[in-house]
């Protein structure tokens, strides 16, 4: 009988080291797996949020690693929270936050319930509809720009087309009241297949039989989708929300390739004003304490939000 | 009301969980709302305190 590749990796390993690996138990074994993990973790992500809080505290810029380091106590925090600057990039980032939650949860929940039913062509038009999803933001960033051009872009013309406002007349990244909105529609656009995606997994994994019992019961449709969809759908929903408020809330590369921030910073959004404070001005301290703020609120908000998505899940 | 207080008082999980989370979403519309600097201002200090006292409180007694 041929040898399996354990065998022969069993008789390949050094006598010494096996007599070692039999005298350890399950947990010990478990740790061996662990460690390497918990190294890299206390690596690549606790050490550098210590040493970001710890920057906060002081005037360090990477761009000047041979200068004296002081520490400023909570004047890098205190100047944040008084900028006006920081509160209007708070507000805008507020404003994409919430409107391109709302409409993507409202139209990814309404395309799953639409592709959940049987049709010919289901699996194509699935493909077609999660094909944005699957596209680099940058090249999303910047298709969306010629769209949104007033001369050529499609965008203008669709406008004019429903509303007969002229293509030409408004410039969606170039005007402050409408640039805030070209994000939003860029995001909802590209995004809305993924919470598609999840609600699709959502409703797929309710049972048939529930609603056989309900149509039993008489049961309208309105009283179904209410009582038992939604329900059931819930908290595949709500992680959704979470999955896109986090990465929303740290939205950079789009915005950057469509607005650039502009015009003057009502799309500054805070990951792009923390990056030209860092990067740009060389502020690390600074910068750090902007990181933190971010950080804490993003932290307190997913830490409520797990706690009521177990919740839903207990129901 | 009444059981709000008391386990509050004796340090139940539940409550203290929801006060927690109440000085969170407070902190954070403080943070982004676009009404009042002050209230900008003192934002993170209501957020961080909320945090905080969520992971402590999230390791009390049902």
């Amino acid at each position: 009988m041929a040898d399996s590749a354990i065998d022969r990796l069993a008789r390949a390993t050094p006598s010494s080291l096996a007599r070692r690996v039999r005298g350890l138990s399950d947990r010990a074994i478990a740790w061996v797996f662990v460690t390497p993990t918990i190294l890299l973790l206390l690596a690549i992500n606790i050490f550098p949020l210590i040493w970001t809080v710890r920057l906060s505290f002081t005037n360090f810029a990477a761009n000047k690693p041979n200068a004296e380091v002081k520490w400023v106590g909570l004047r890098n925090y205190t100047r944040i929270l008084t900028d006006p600057d920081i509160w209007q990039t708070m507000q805008a980032t507020a404003h994409f936050l919430f409107w391109t939650l709302l409409f993507q949860v409202v139209i990814g929940f309404s395309l799953a319930w639409l592709i959940n039913r049987k049709f010919r062509g289901n699996d194509l038009l699935t493909t077609l509809i999660v094909l944005p999803m699957m596209l680099s933001p940058a090249v999303v960033g910047n298709f969306w720009t010629f769209l949104y051009e007033p001369q050529i872009g499609l965008f203008n013309y669709a406008v004019e087309f429903f509303t007969g406002i002229p293509a030409s007349s408004f410039s969606m990244l170039g005007s402050v009241t409408l640039a805030p909105w070209s994000i939003v529609i860029a995001d909802t656009w590209m995004w809305t297949p993924f919470v598609m995606l999840i609600c699709l997994a959502g409703l797929r994994s309710i049972p048939d039989y529930i609603y056989e019992a309900a149509e039993v019961d008489r049961a309208s449709k309105w009283r179904q989708f209410w009582t038992m969809t939604v329900p059931m759908v819930l908290p595949f929903l709500m992680l959704a929300v979470l999955f896109r408020g986090i990465e929303n809330f740290k939205m950079f590369d789009l915005v950057v390739q469509l607005t650039g921030g502009g015009p003057g910073s009502t799309t500054l959004l805070t990951s792009i004003e923390l990056k030209r404070e860092a990067f740009e001005k060389w502020r690390t301290g600074y910068s750090s304490a902007y990181a933190i703020i971010l950080f804490v609120t993003v932290f307190g908000l997913a830490s409520i939000y797990v706690k009521a998505l177990n919740k839903v899940k207990e129901r | 009301m009444k059981g709000f207080l008391s386990g509050l008082l004796r340090l139940r999980r539940g409550p203290w969980e929801l006060l927690a989370s109440c000085l969170i979403g407070l902190g954070v519309f403080m943070l982004m709302q676009p009404f009042v600097l002050w209230a900008f201002t003192w934002s993170f200090l209501v957020t961080l305190t909320g945090t905080v006292m969520f992971i402590i409180t999230s390791h009390f007694p049902e």
